[in-house]
């Protein structure tokens, strides 16, 4: 295998939202890695602060938000050759919007009729930032315009490029809103929540159209998304958040068939799965805390069963997984001081028939 | 009282047209049939635009419907109805909507949106025994009494939806209509919800009428399963039946564009295309053909045997 080429690096980063009397610590030390060419899943509930960490790298944070701590160190190679890398906690907005934003990195936002301009033609929203970042004469972005809508899968482009957002369905909506991000050749991809708003055989052919433009383009993707089902699809490496902190992260399989920490076991079973006849599904107790407030110790504690002492007062920090150089769990659990802990029967169970069921596909 | 061997709801050929011009009609529901029994769970799929929601809003009379019979325990409520029957509908049957911010007045107290069936069918003596019932209610789904003197805004989505639910549910309905009842919610939460009203059937006996584009949940909560295409019903049949046995090939499309939780499974999976301008059937010519007591195809005779040549065979 090839070395593999660090695109994206977060270091610490921690970001607080003054709101009416009170600081939201929304991120507290969020750490994460993407390479060339690979796919990562953040997941999480809503609040966990999954879409605020990518707002971030993005430079588009709501005007109440603080970026306390940390760096986003993003490098890319030129066209002839050379490495650059930046902070882009450090860059002046100016300096963002001319250089990061929708040109070297995109995004994909998850309802596309509100993130289309619906008094703009189709034509015109995906040539105008190939003119604004490139000064791409109006014939050639015109011309690179219809290859790119009939790349993410639209028929009759030319027709098209004459028609208004309402005029389109809303997975049409979608392979257009795809076409704009990636109208000035990003070498990241921000997906956030790209189908929620979508329906599932719709979803099932965005996310397709999704890979084979990230295996054609070679392309990092980040996806933000609370569907494991969508995770399990597209990503190589996932990573759990809660309360504003990754909380386990991991190769696919890793998070999938050896979850270590016991939010991921819940959110593992909260999912209904099609053989399921259990009575109840499972739900995990209690409401994500307050962020408005310290936390003592794991933020989680109060919602797991499987707390120790020490996660009411100290907070876990990252334990590797014995034998895997990826797998990292923030949980006490992890220390080879504490009691061993299995994960819910239930789930096991479940993980066992997957892995029967991956091996006899 | 209810009769448990009769259907509680019965839709028969329904069919709502929307007429946008005087050339153009768009027939958003195009004769469909089906009925639900008291206390089951019915499920109704299809991807946005077959009419699933258009049904439920046409039998809870939010719109008027084009043609065919609506009978809801005995009455009929399709045509003009007569003020009893008004007053049967408006009681026993009950929705929740997709978006609980949206289906919740902004400015008034959750006491008073929970409160506004009882208010207007005055099914009460003292304001006390109001505030009571509404109280209670709000303790059946998992909120507290203190809950009450506030307002949406406060809540998370899934305690808005859990109002959602209370307000449904505090007339005591028979059949309960859930349009998209947790599609707007987080995994977690929706598991919860799907939960609490499973809870609420068990104790009211109420019939569901669930319907969303998420067949994982569906085939979870339903009993029978009903299949909708661009106005017409596919495929119905129980939900064992639909997810291990489907016949028609929109069916199998939707089955197999279900995201499955187990990554060495779905890397490899492609979901199945089907197009109905290519497929070579025609809705319109077809007739429900049966496959077992409960279990039915719609196709004319061509079409079925071609199903049942394909049955069972993968895409």
């Amino acid at each position: 295998m090839a070395e593999r080429e660090k695109v994206l690096e977060i270091r610490d980063l921690s970001i607080s939202f003054r709101t009416e009397g009170a600081k939201v610590n929304a991120i507290r030390g969020v750490d994460l890695d993407l390479y060339r060419g690979e796919t990562i899943a953040i997941v999480g509930e809503s609040g966990s602060g999954k879409s605020v960490t990518t707002k971030a790298i993005m430079g588009i944070l709501a005007k109440n938000g603080t970026i306390d701590s940390g760096t986003i160190n993003y490098t890319w190679t030129d066209p002839d050759g050379s490495k650059h890398t930046k902070d882009i906690v450090k860059m002046s907005e100016k300096e963002i919007q001319s250089e990061i934003r929708g040109r070297k990195i995109a995004m994909v936002f998850q309802d596309p009729l509100t993130s289309l301009n619906p008094t703009m033609t189709i034509g015109k929203q995906v040539m105008e930032p190939m003119m604004y970042h490139y000064g791409t004469s109006k014939e050639e972005a015109y011309k690179k315009a219809v290859e790119l809508l009939s790349e993410v899968g639209i028929t009759d482009p030319e027709a098209r490029m004459k028609n208004y957002p309402h005029q389109l369905s809303g997975g049409m909506r979608q392979r257009v809103v795809i076409a704009i991000a990636l109208s000035c050749d990003p070498y990241l991809l921000i997906c956030d929540e790209p189908t929620t708003a979508l329906d599932v055989t719709i979803q099932a052919k965005i996310l397709e159209l999704i890979q084979d433009l990230q295996k054609k383009k070679d392309l990092s993707v980040i996806y933000i998304t609370h569907d494991l089902g969508v995770v399990a699809k597209v990503a190589d490496y996932v990573n759990v958040m809660y309360a504003g902190k990754i909380i386990e992260k991991g190769t696919i399989d890793e998070i999938f068939y050896d979850p270590r920490h016991p939010y991921t076991w819940g959110l593992l079973s909260a999912m209904p799965d099609l053989d399921t006849d259990d009575d109840e599904l499972y739900t995990i107790p209690g409401s994500p805390p307050n962020l408005t407030k310290k936390v003592q110790g794991d933020a989680f504690a109060p919602r797991n069963a499987y707390a120790l002492n020490i996660d009411l007062r100290l907070e876990p920090p990252m334990f590797d997984v014995p034998g895997s150089s990826s797998h990292k769990v923030a949980s006490w659990l992890m220390d080879p001081r504490a009691p061993k802990v299995e994960m819910p029967a239930s789930l096991r169970n479940r993980i066992q028939k997957m892995i029967k069921e991956g091996v006899a596909k | 009282m209810i009769d448990p061997t009769k259907p509680i709801l019965e839709v028969k050929d329904l069919k709502q047209y929307f007429p946008i011009s005087r050339k153009f009609t768009v027939k958003a529901v195009d004769g469909i049939s089906f009925d639900i029994m008291p206390g089951e769970t019915y499920g109704l799929v299809g991807e946005s635009g077959s009419g699933k929601s258009t049904t439920g809003r046409a039998i809870i009379r939010l719109y008027e419907p084009t043609a065919g019979k609506i009978i809801f325990e005995g009455q009929d409520i399709s045509g003009k109805m007569s003020n009893e029957a008004i007053k049967t509908l408006r009681t026993k049957m009950a929705m929740i909507f997709q978006d609980p911010m949206a289906c919740l007045n902004p400015r008034k107290k959750v006491l008073d949106i929970v409160a506004q069936g009882l208010d207007i069918h005055h099914s009460y003596d003292s304001i006390e025994e109001r505030n009571e019932k509404v109280y209670r209610m709000l303790e059946t789904v998992g909120l507290s009494r203190e809950h009450a003197n506030r307002y949406p805004n406060q809540f998370s989505g899934g305690q808005r939806q859990r109002i959602g639910i209370a307000r449904a549910l505090i007339m005591n309905p028979d059949l309960v209509i859930a349009d998209e009842a947790i599609s707007a919610l987080d995994v977690s939460i929706q598991a919860q919800v799907v939960n609490l009203m499973k809870k609420m059937q068990k104790e009211t006996g109420a019939a569901y009428l669930f319907i969303a584009h998420d067949l994982s949940m569906v085939k979870y909560i339903s009993n029978r399963i009903g299949v909708l295409h661009l106005g017409h019903l596919v495929e119905a049949g129980t939900s064992e039946e639909i997810f291990n046995n489907p016949l028609h090939p929109y069916t199998k499309s939707l089955l197999s564009a279900i995201p499955h939780p187990n990554p060495r499974v779905e890397k490899t999976r492609k979901s199945y295309t089907y197009d109905y301008k290519t497929s070579g059937l025609n809705y319109e010519e077809g007739t429900p053909h049966k496959v077992s007591e409960t279990h039915y195809v719609l196709g004319t005779d061509a079409d079925f045997e071609r199903f049942l040549a394909e049955e069972g065979k993968g895409f």
